[in-house]
C-alpha cells in the first residue's frame, strides 16, 4: 500500500463573518457591537489521493471546493480535522512543501500583466532555484505541449483569455510539482481552448505522474479526464468513487431514444415522453424497466432504430444536488 | 556553506527582479515621467518658499542661507529618490485582488521581491534625477560645508536610511491584512514624514521640543539625518549618535515584521485568501 499523495480527515474551515442588516440604524449599531457568525464552508471532509490520480471535485458554487482546495495548498487555515500532502501539513507553508505544489486559479492571474509571459517564467525559475538546463527542457515542453511558441514574447496584457490561461498553466508547472490543484481552468474560454487544456492536463499526468485534483463546472473536463469523483455540498462528502457508479447510484431512470416514421404516435404508455422531434422520441423509464419497455417498443412499433442511454453527466449532477437539499 | 547558497539564491532572485522591474517600466514611460516630475516639484516648491524668505530676513533663517536651502533641498530630493517606496498603496490592492495568494504559494519570502523590486526602480530613476539635480545646481548654486569624513559616513547613513524606511512602510502596509481602509493610516504617516522627517523644513528650524520628538520617532532617520550629515551641519557625536538610531530602527522594525507578519498571514489565511 503505497502512502496516499494528498489525505483528508475530518477536515473543518469555519468562516466568522460580520452579521449585518442593512439600513441606517443597523449600520450605526454595527460601529459599537458587531454580530458574528459563523459560516461552515468546509464540514469534516475525509478522503485520500493516490499518487497520479486525476479526481474531479464537484460542487455547486459554495459547496467549499476552493475553499479546500486552498487548505491544501497552504493558503488557508482549517479550523478543525487533518491534512496532509506529501506528508506535509500544507498550511505550514514549509519550503520543501510549496516546490512541490501548485495551484492554478481560472480566475485570478499570477503573470506580471505588462511584461512577456517569457519574463515571469524567468522569474519564477529564480524563485523555485531550477537549474538552467531542467528548466529549458520543461519549458520545451510545456511549450510544446501548449503551443505556446508564439505567445511567449507579447506581453500578457496582449493575451487573449485563452491564450493567457495557457501560459499561467505553463508558469504554474515549470517547477514540475508533483500535486497540481487546478481550480476552474477552463471557466470563460471556449470549446475548443477547454478541450486543448483538458488534452495538456491528461498528458501531463501521464507524463509526469503528478496528483491531479480538479474543479470545474464544465462536466465534459470532469468526464474526459477523471475516472473518479468526489462530490460535496454544504462542506460535506455526498459521494466519493467512479463517475459511472455516480450515474449508477444518483439515477433512477434511463433514457431510450426511439426512431420512429413521424411523431404521430402515443407512446405515453411506454414511459415519459421528453419530447419527439421528426419521430425521434425521447422516452424517460425507470431503470428497473429499462429492458421490459425496450422489449414492448421492439415489438409493438415499427421502429427504425433504438438507443438506450444514462442521462446527461450534468443532469446526473443537478439531481444530485436538488435531493441533497429536498 | 548553506548560508552562502541562500545568500547567492537570493541574489539571483534581486537581479532577475531588476530585469521585470526594468522591463515593467520601460512599458511605462510617460507615467514615469510624470511621476518623477512629482518627485522633483515637491522639494522645488520648498526650496523656493524657503529661500525666498531667507532673502526676505537678512539673508539668513535658522543657520540657511538662500544657497543653503539649495543645498539642502536638492540633497533632500536625491535622498528622497533613493529611500522612497510605494509599498503602502500597493498592498491593499494585493490583499483585495488575492494577489497575495500567489505571493505565498512561493516558496521564498514575499519581502524579498519587494527589496529588489524597490532598489531596482531606484537603479533606474537615480541616474535620471541625479543629472536634473545638476541641472537646478546650476541655477540656485547651492552651498554647504562639506566635509570628507561626511561624505565617507554618509554612504552607511543613506543605506540605513533605505532599510528603516522600507521596513517601517512594509510593516505599516501589513494593516491591509486587518482593514481594507489603509489611506487614513497612510494619510497619518506622510503629515507625520512631511513635519518630522524634514521634508517641509530642516528640523533645526522647528522649536527644540519638537526635535526632541523627532529624534525619538523614526522619521528622522528615514531622509532628514542623511541630508544634515552630507551638508556637514552634524558634529562626529551627532553623526555616530544618528547611525545607533538608524540601527536601532532596523533592528525595531525587523523584530516588528516577523511578529506582524506571522499574526497577518493568520488573519489572511482564516478569513479567506
Amino acid at each position: 500500500m503505497t502512502e496516499p499523495a494528498i489525505h483528508l480527515h475530518e477536515l473543518c474551515k469555519t468562516y466568522r463573518v460580520p452579521e449585518r442588516e442593512s439600513g441606517m440604524g443597523a449600520a450605526l449599531k454595527s460601529l459599537f457591537h458587531r454580530r458574528m457568525k459563523d459560516i461552515k464552508a468546509v464540514d469534516g471532509l475525509t478522503f485520500d489521493l493516490n499518487p497520479g490520480e486525476i479526481v474531479g471535485f464537484l460542487g455547486p458554487n459554495g459547496a467549499g471546493k476552493t475553499t479546500t482546495l486552498k487548505m491544501l495548498s497552504g493558503l488557508l487555515h482549517p479550523t478543525g480535522g487533518e491534512g496532509t500532502v506529501l506528508g506535509s501539513i500544507p498550511w505550514k507553508r514549509e519550503r520543501a512543501f510549496l516546490r512541490q505544489i501548485t495551484l492554478v486559479m481560472g480566475q485570478r492571474n499570477q503573470l506580471v500583466w505588462d511584461i512577456p509571459a517569457a519574463d515571469s517564467f524567468e522569474l519564477n525559475r529564480v524563485i523555485y532555484r531550477l537549474s538552467p538546463t531542467d528548466f529549458r527542457h520543461t519549458l520545451n515542453e510545456l511549450t510544446e505541449l501548449l503551443e505556446l511558441g508564439p505567445l511567449l514574447k507579447k506581453p500578457v496584457r496582449n493575451l487573449s483569455l485563452g491564450e493567457r490561461m495557457k501560459c499561467e498553466i505553463a508558469a504554474a508547472l515549470l517547477h514540475r510539482p508533483q500535486v497540481v490543484f487546478l481550480d476552474e481552468p477552463t471557466i470563460g474560454l471556449d470549446v475548443t481552448m477547454q478541450r486543448r487544456i483538458r488534452a495538456f492536463i491528461a498528458e501531463y499526468n501521464r507524463r509526469s505522474g503528478a496528483t491531479v485534483l480538479l474543479t470545474s463546472h464544465y462536466m465534459a473536463d470532469v468526464a474526459a479526464l477523471c475516472k473518479r469523483v468526489i462530490v460535496i455540498h454544504h462542506g460535506r462528502l455526498l459521494f466519493d468513487g467512479d463517475l459511472s457508479a455516480l450515474v449508477q447510484q444518483f439515477t433512477a431512470h434511463k433514457t431510450i431514444v426511439v426512431q420512429l416514421e413521424d411523431c404521430h404516435a402515443d407512446l405515453h404508455t411506454y414511459g415519459e415522453v421528453i419530447n419527439c422531434e421528426d419521430g425521434r422520441f425521447t422516452l424517460r423509464v425507470p431503470k428497473a424497466q429499462t429492458a421490459h419497455v425496450t422489449e414492448r417498443l421492439l415489438a409493438d412499433l415499427p421502429v427504425i432504430d433504438l438507443l438506450v442511454e444514462d442521462p446527461p453527466i450534468e443532469e446526473v449532477i443537478d439531481q444530485v444536488f436538488t435531493q441533497e437539499a429536498a | 556553506m548553506n548560508a552562502l547558497r541562500e545568500i547567492l539564491a537570493l541574489l539571483h532572485l534581486y537581479s532577475q527582479q531588476f530585469k521585470t522591474t526594468f522591463a515593467s517600466m520601460v512599458q511605462y514611460r510617460i507615467s514615469l515621467f510624470i511621476w518623477m516630475i512629482s518627485q522633483i516639484l515637491e522639494p522645488l516648491v520648498y526650496l523656493i518658499v524657503w529661500s525666498t524668505v531667507s532673502n526676505s530676513s537678512g539673508g539668513s533663517v535658522g543657520g540657511y542661507t538662500a544657497r543653503g536651502f539649495a543645498a539642502y533641498y536638492l540633497v533632500l530630493m536625491l535622498v528622497n529618490q533613493f529611500t522612497y517606496t510605494w509599498i503602502m498603496w500597493e498592498y491593499e490592492y494585493r490583499v483585495r485582488q488575492g494577489l497575495l495568494s500567489f505571493a505565498l504559494l512561493k516558496p521564498v519570502h514575499p519581502i524579498h521581491s519587494d527589496i529588489s523590486d524597490n532598489l531596482s526602480s531606484k537603479i533606474i530613476t537615480l541616474p535620471i534625477l541625479m543629472f536634473v539635480a545638476a541641472g537646478l545646481a546650476l541655477i540656485f548654486k547651492p552651498t554647504a560645508a562639506f566635509n570628507w569624513w561626511a561624505g565617507l559616513v554618509f554612504i552607511p547613513a543613506l543605506i540605513l536610511a533605505f532599510l528603516v524606511r522600507f521596513l517601517i512602510e512594509w510593516t505599516l502596509a501589513l494593516a491591509a491584512f486587518w482593514t481594507t481602509r489603509v489611506n487614513a493610516i497612510n494619510q497619518v504617516y506622510f503629515i507625520l514624514m512631511l513635519f518630522l522627517a524634514g521634508q517641509i523644513a530642516p528640523l533645526t528650524l522647528f522649536p527644540h521640543w519638537l526635535q526632541i520628538v523627532a529624534d525619538i520617532l523614526p522619521f528622522r532617520w528615514m531622509l532628514g539625518f542623511p541630508v544634515e550629515l552630507l551638508l556637514g551641519r552634524l558634529s562626529h557625536a551627532q553623526a555616530l549618535l544618528g547611525l545607533v538610531a538608524q540601527f536601532t530602527w532596523v533592528i525595531i522594525s525587523l523584530v516588528l515584521i516577523r511578529v506582524i507578519w506571522r499574526a497577518g498571514v493568520r488573519v489572511y489565511s482564516a478569513v479567506g485568501a
